[in-house]
Order: structure tokens, then C-alpha cells, then sequence
């Protein structure tokens, strides 16, 4: 039976039809509120992220001299930085904010197929937010075992919150999972269920490519989170030993025996490496369509990015024990997670040249969002180097848990995903809210954030050569780092303090754009993909008026030699492209140059 | 068209309306089976690492097995029937027939509650017998998967007492062949995951 189209179903539309204040704008099914809910929601979670990685590098850069931070409360900001921004902030952006917003538009859809579910899931999604916030309120505070939460140190008594503290960050992750699922199906059966007329997988733009196999990738790894989540709230509540081996706390032995805190491990990077590709596979999708829309050209090798988008997806479920060289694994075991770790580097190096290919000899315009865009290819490529590093044994040995290591993944899956989610964000601004943004203030604002960046993590890499060690609070005095370290150390909080600080242009530009912005128009970048050819901007509930677009063309018609404007969009018909007599070329009216 | 078809399409190259008047998804399945589908991947994973961890857990030194009572062969017999029931309603809504669906769907669901509640027996006579929780981690993780289990099936009677309201409020057959067929496709698949688990459970 083929799906019937929502158009086709006037009582459905009608059924969640907004009628009130509260159903339009709290308990909404519309995909594009319930988006803004889950970004506005992310970017708050964010912000409290980013003000305890804050308070991690004041200690770090001026040891000593703010009673406010002691190691307990440093470790607690440590873990909670971690694990917001990697679950709560980037995961719940990403695809429920961008994947909920754009997923029914470039579909051609009128909303989600199950749109009750997808309300269900940001609500779901908000209540793990609230119980992982409750944990800063309960005695002891949240836990501070680091954002892996590697057993058995969770739940001994030297590690803050070891009592309440990881219970509620357990449930929390539970609960966000389930979230995770319900939205997860809806994206995925949007996609691949809901498409309209003439829209074929392959005429997808490469951001719906991206959401489609991170969602994938995060309903199959989630599990392995729910499942380790579960059997260490056994261990902590009920006191099971799945995890727990026998050990004594404070001179006494504990009741667990023969846990295998290995074993967890193992679960925990079986979730752990896919949900970096789970944050990286949505931004390299809404990358590759901000640069091909400014940079007025086609996608470079559109079919080789879709693979290499599906090829990553499946290899990043067999390279997750390379997060767990130090535990003693057998060499063997090393060397095929080393080999696959390095076949990954593959694709995910062939959609880094398409992406440069696609600026080369491009008219390219650089407006705010092509910035970002383009940082994010230099914070890339740097990132993704020194996972090649890390990536082989012997040299991962001695850089393991050093700065090197928080330096690269925080090049690789902080930097670049969220110069990315700024790109997107100035990029589809005016869809979303009918108005442009400063664009002035969002140069600005990315510079001080790209150099910004670079100031804080590339010495970072130099701490790492030293030996310096991660999660430390305090350096003391060792013999192999030079004191020189330490002033390194407060050259990095210094720039942390104004990028922090920078990120208020953005929250003044957007503010200050919604109210006072110039009206942006139905398409103001002249971009090909179906979002920005609603009748309605913004789109109203049901996105496309009494029909569904049809689609003759894949998303990136720009430049088309002899075409009337330079981009085509993706619902306009064939008859009235250019005829082969027009076609012919003539310098003088290039028009894939003529653009400036 | 194919998987590697749609793969390989050049889609820069051809242009013009692809496919009939109506939109086409890519499975001709309604989606709330396509989701269905997702589903019971997501629950194969869950389980699946489930196993895995227990075999690992298994080759550590503290492991003592359990011998599994007797009483769980019976709570299988009551699942194989709750399925059989399940199957008997899907052929019925699907040959549009009234007679015996109510019967059926609402048996299935009935022997769904029978297994849980002999279920639940089980841990209690195991409790008796001195078999606890923490007691050793072969007892951990009986609990911890029959468990998982009645909290999917319960998950399944949820939409089964939905659809049954519906059915016996007068819903006609084709009103609710579709929730009577995913509910008889997740049922054969708890079927499934538990035959699995408990010759697992039972040969170790």
C-alpha cells in the first residue's frame, strides 16, 4: 500500500491544526515549532555548558585563587560540560532541532508521519534536561566521574555525586534515549515513507542525507547507552555486580564481586564512537548545502558524498575500541581497530576535498554563513589530522589522556560541528523567522569565535606533547612539565574568557534581527532546495498551501549554463528550462560567473 | 526500484517527474510498519548486547549458574498461545471477517497477562529458594532480562487495550487490521526473543 500523502488526508491535517495559544505554541505537532522548541531548548543547555567549562578553565589558567572551585565542584563541571554538550546540546540540536525543522520541508511533507510522537519527544527530551538539572540541586551534586562514567569509580565514595549524583544522570540519559527513539522513528520514516512527487532519495540535499543516517546510526547506538545506563543503576541502586568488580573503599570492601568494568567500556564506546559521527553526519550534510548555495555551484561529487555519508555510518560501528587503547587490550585486537579507524579517515577525507572542489572556480559569496562554512572546513581537516595521530596504538599510547587528546576532539567534535550549527543557523535564519540578521555583527561574531578557537586549542596541543595530563585540577609541580606550561595555561583561559564572551553577538543579533531585521523575502540567498519555496515565509502549519510540491530536479541547479537566473529550483519543471538553442555558450553572458 | 538503483542514480543528469502521479515511499508499507520496523531493530540491538554481555560476564570466575525452574517451560506455552491467538486475528481482520476477532485479539492479549503474571511467579519462587538479585550474577541477569522483556510486552498490551477498546466499541475489521497486524508482528517477535533468551539462559 503506498503512503497517502498528509495533503491527502484533510481530517488529519485538521485533527492537529493548532487552535489555541497552547496547542500552537507549547503542546504544538507542528514539526517546525516543535524544532524551535528542541534548539531553544539546546542552545539554553548549551549556555550552561559553556559557562562550566568556563569555571574549569579559570581554575585552570589562575590555580588557586577562587575558593568557588574546588576539585570536587572542578570534576562535576568537567563531567557535566562533557556530557551536555555531546548528548544534550550537539545530539538534540543537530537532529531534533535542524532534523525537525528541515527534515518535512526539503521533503516536500506537510509535517512529520507522526507528528503526536514528535510532541511527545521534545516534551520527553525537556524532562531529561530537568532531571539531569536536578541533579546540581540534590545533595552531593551531580557526578563527577567524568563524562564516560567509567565504573567502578562512579560509584565510589571519593567521587563527587557518587550517590544521587550519577543515578539522576543515569535516568536522565534513559529518558533522553527514549526521546532520541520517538523522534529518531519520525525522521526516519519521514524520510523514507513521506518524500513528495518526483522527490527520489537521490534528489535529497545532503542535510536530509546526513539526518537520515545519524538517526539511524543514533537508534542502533543508543541502545548500548540504555543498556550500560540500566545495568549500572542496578549496580548503584540495588547493587548488582555487572560492572562492579570487588574493591575496597576506605579500607572497606564494598559488596559487589567480579564486575567486569571492561565490559562496560566496550558498551559505552559502542554507543560512544558512533554519536561522534551521530553529531558529525548532520553538520557535514547542512555544511555541504550552505557551501554549494554561497558558493553558487553544484555539490562536487554529489553520489560520492551520499556514500561516503552511508559509508561512514557503517564503519563507525566497528572502530569504537580505539577510545580504549590504555586498557590492556591484546595487541591483535589493537592493530584491526587501529586499520579500521584509518579506512574511516577514507570517506570522511573524500567529502573534505568534494567540499573544497565545490568552492574551486564557484562564485562565491561570502556572507556569514559561508564563513562559518569555510572555518569549518579548516577546523576539520585540523581536527580530523590529529585523529590520525591518535588513531594508530603506538602513538596513541603516549598521548592518551593528555591535552592533545582534548584538543583534538574538541577540534574535531566541538569546534567544526558548531561552526557548522552557526552557519546553519544564520543560513536558514530567515526561513525561520521572515528576517535577515546583522550581517556585520555575525562576521564579527565569527571571527572572534574562529581565531577564538584556534587560540584556545591549538596550544593545547603543545600540553599534550608535554605530557600534560587531561582531568587533572591542578598541575602542582612535576618534573616533566616546564613552568612555562602553566602560563600557557593562562594564555588559554584568557581567549576561553572571550570566546565565551563573544557568543553574546550572537544571542543580540538574533534578538535584535527578530524584531528589527529587514524582511528577508520567500528566498534571499536564491537557494534550489524545496525549504525555501514555501508560499508562506515563514511556512505557516501544513508548509505548502492546498498542495504538495512536485519535484523535477535534484537540489543543486546553480549555475546552470544558460538558465534564466543562477539556480533552479527544485519544483520548477523542465519546459521551462532553457531549449538546446539557448544553451549555447557565450562568455559575455556566463551566467555562472555573472553573479557578483 | 532496487536499493542499488536508487544508489546509483545519476540524479544531476535526469530531470523531469520520476515516478507515477503519487508520491511513492520506499517501502510500500504504511509507516507506522515501516517505524515498526525500526522498532524491533532498535529492541533486536538492545537484546543482542544484552547476550553479549552476558556471555562475557559468564567467563569471569564468580559466575554460578542457574538452573532455571521448571515453571518457565509453562509461562513459554502460555506465549507461544498468546502469538497463536494473535496470528488467528490477523488472518481473520485480514479475510475482513467479524466472527472470533474479538475473541482472538483479545485472547492474545489475555495470555500476554497470563505469561507476565507467571513470570512474576517465577522470580517469587526463585526469591523463596534463596535465589536473589545480587546473589550472584547469573541471578542478575535472569532478572534483569526477563525484565526487559515484560517491560516490551507491556509496552505491546498498551497499544493491544487501545485497539481493543476500539474493536469492542464497534470498530469494524478494516478499522483495525493495522494495529492488529503490527500488534501480531511485535508478539511473534517477543516470541521470538524470548525462545531466544531462554535457550540461553537454560543451556548455560
Amino acid at each position: 500500500m503506498a503512503y497517502v500523502p498528509l495533503a491527502d488526508q484533510d481530517s488529519e491535517l485538521e485533527m492537529h491544526h493548532p487552535h489555541s495559544w497552547v496547542t500552537k505554541y507549547v503542546w504544538s505537532q507542528d514539526h517546525k515549532v516543535i524544532a524551535i522548541q528542541y534548539g531553544g531548548l539546546a542552545i539554553a543547555v548549551g549556555v550552561v555548558a559553556l559557562v562550566l567549562s568556563l569555571l574549569m578553565r579559570m581554575q585552570l589558567g589562575f590555580p588557586e585563587t577562587f575558593d568557588l572551585i574546588d576539585p570536587n565542584s572542578y570534576y562535576q563541571s568537567v563531567t557535566m560540560h562533557g556530557m551536555i554538550m555531546v548528548v544534550y546540546m550537539l545530539t538534540a540540536l543537530l537532529l531534533g532541532g535542524f532534523g525537525n525543522y528541515l527534515v518535512p520541508l526539503m521533503c516536500g511533507a506537510r509535517d512529520m508521519v507522526f507528528p503526536f510522537l514528535n510532541m511527545l519527544s521534545v516534551w520527553v527530551y525537556a524532562l531529561s534536561v530537568v532531571i539531569l538539572m536536578a541533579s546540581f540541586f540534590v545533595g552531593g551534586g551531580p557526578t563527577g566521574a567524568g563524562w564516560t562514567l567509567y565504573p567502578p569509580q562512579t560509584a565510589m565514595a571519593g567521587t563527587p555525586g557518587h550517590d544521587m549524583g550519577i543515578v539522576l544522570m543515569l535516568v536522565s540519559l534513559a529518558v533522553f534515549i527514549v526521546a532520541f527513539t520517538m523522534g529518531g522513528l519520525n525522521y526516519v520514516t519521514t524520510i523514507l515513507q513521506s518524500r513528495c512527487r518526483g522527490l527520489t532519495m537521490m534528489r535529497l540535499p545532503l542535510s536530509v542525507w546526513g539526518i537520515f543516517i545519524a538517526t539511524i546510526l543514533g537508534l542502533f547506538a543508543f541502545p548500548a547507552l540504555l543498556v550500560s545506563a540500566i545495568m549500572m543503576l542496578f549496580d548503584t541502586l540495588l547493587g548488582t555486580s555487572f560492572f562492579m568488580p570487588a574493591v575496597i573503599e576506605a579500607g572497606t570492601p564494598l559488596d559487589h564481586n567480579g564486575g567486569s568494568p571492561i565490559l562496560f567500556q566496550h558498551l559505552f564506546w559502542f554507543f560512544g564512537h558512533p554519536e561522534v559521527y551521530i553529531v558529525a553526519l548532520p553538520a557535514f550534510g547542512l555544511v555541504s548545502d550552505v557551501l554549494s548555495t554561497h558558493a553558487r555551484k553544484n555539490i562536487f561529487g554529489y553520489r560520492m558524498m551520499v556514500w561516503a555519508i552511508i559509508a561512514i555510518g557503517g564503519l563507525s560501528f566497528i572502530v569504537w575500541a580505539h577510545h580504549m587503547y590504555v586498557s590492556g587490550m591484546h595487541p591483535y585486537f589493537g592493530f584491526f581497530f587501529a586499520t579500521t579507524t584509518l579506512i574511516i579517515a577514507v570517506p570522511t577525507a573524500l567529502k573534505v576535498y568534494n567540499w573544497v572542489l565545490t568552492l574551486w572556480e564557484g562564485d562565491i559569496r561570502l556572507n556569514a554563513p559561508m564563513y562559518f562554512a569555510i572555518g569549518f572546513i579548516f577546523t576539520f581537516i585540523h581536527g580530523g589530522l590529529t585523529g590520525l595521530f591518535l588513531g594508530n596504538v603506538v602513538i596513541d599510547l603516549p598521548l592518551s589522556d593528555t591535552y592533545f587528546v582534548v584538543a583534538h576532539f574538541h577540534m574535531v567534535m566541538g569546534v567544526s560541528p558548531v561552526l557548522v550549527i552557526f552557519a546553519a543557523l544564520y543560513h536558514w535564519f530567515p526561513k525561520v523567522s521572515g528576517r535577515m540578521y546583522h550581517e556585520g555583527m555575525a562576521k564579527v561574531h565569527f571571527w572572534c569565535t574562529f581565531l577564538g578557537t584556534y587560540a584556545i586549542y591549538l596550544p593545547m596541543h603543545y600540553l599534550g606533547f608535554l605530557g600534560v595530563p587531561r582531568r587533572y585540577y591542578a598541575l602542582g609541580t612535576t618534573d616533566f612539565i616546564p613552568e612555562s606550561a602553566q602560563d600557557l595555561n593562562t594564555v588559554i583561559t584568557y581567549a576561553a574568557l572571550f570566546v565565551g564572551a563573544t557568543q553574546l553577538l550572537f544571542f543580540i543579533n538574533i534578538f535584535w534581527s527578530l524584531r528589527n531585521g529587514e524582511k528577508a523575502g520567500p528566498n534571499p540567498w536564491g537557494s534550489a532546495s524545496l525549504e525555501w519555496q514555501t508560499p508562506d515565509t515563514p511556512p505557516v502549519h501544513g508548509n505548502w498551501g492546498p498542495e504538495l510540491p512536485t519535484v523535477y530536479r535534484w537540489a543543486y541547479d546553480y549555475s546552470v549554463p544558460g538558465a534564466h537566473e543562477d539556480f533552479i529550483p527544485q519544483n520548477v519543471p523542465e519546459s521551462v528550462e532553457p531549449t538546446a538553442d539557448e544553451q549555447h555558450f557565450d562568455p559575455d553572458h556566463d551566467t555562472s560567473k555573472a553573479n557578483v | 526500484m532496487s536499493v542499488f538503483k536508487q544508489l546509483t542514480e545519476k540524479s544531476w543528469e535526469r530531470k523531469g517527474l520520476i515516478g507515477g502521479l503519487n508520491p511513492e515511499g520506499a517501502f510500500e508499507s504504511p509507516p507506522e510498519r515501516v517505524a515498526l520496523g525500526f522498532f524491533l531493530t532498535i529492541a533486536s540491538v538492545i537484546f543482542s548486547l544484552l547476550a553479549v554481555s552476558y556471555v562475557i560476564r559468564m567467563s569471569l570466575p564468580d559466575w554460578t549458574p542457574l538452573a532455571e525452574p521448571s515453571q518457565l517451560w509453562l509461562n513459554t506455552g502460555l506465549l507461544v498461545i498468546s502469538s497463536g491467538l494473535f496470528q488467528w486475528a490477523r488472518n481473520t481482520a485480514n479475510a475482513g471477517k467479524q466472527k472470533n476477532l474479538s475473541i482472538a485479539f483479545i485472547g492474545g492479549g489475555v495470555f500476554a497477562l497470563l505469561f507476565i503474571a507467571g513470570q512474576i511467579l517465577t522470580w517469587e519462587s526463585l526469591q523463596a529458594a534463596g535465589y536473589f538479585m545480587t546473589s550472584n550474577p547469573a541471578n542478575s541477569f535472569f532478572y534483569l532480562l526477563t525484565g526487559l522483556h515484560i517491560v516490551h510486552l507491556l509496552g505491546g498490551l498498551w497499544v493491544w487495550s487501545k485497539s481493543s477498546i476500539r474493536l469492542l466499541s464497534g470498530g469494524k475489521p478494516e478499522d483495525v487490521r493495522l494495529s492488529i497486524e503490527l500488534c501480531t508482528l511485535y508478539w511473534h517477535f517477543l516470541l521470538i526473543v524470548w525462545l531466544v533468551m531462554f535457550a540461553i539462559l537454560s543451556n548455560t
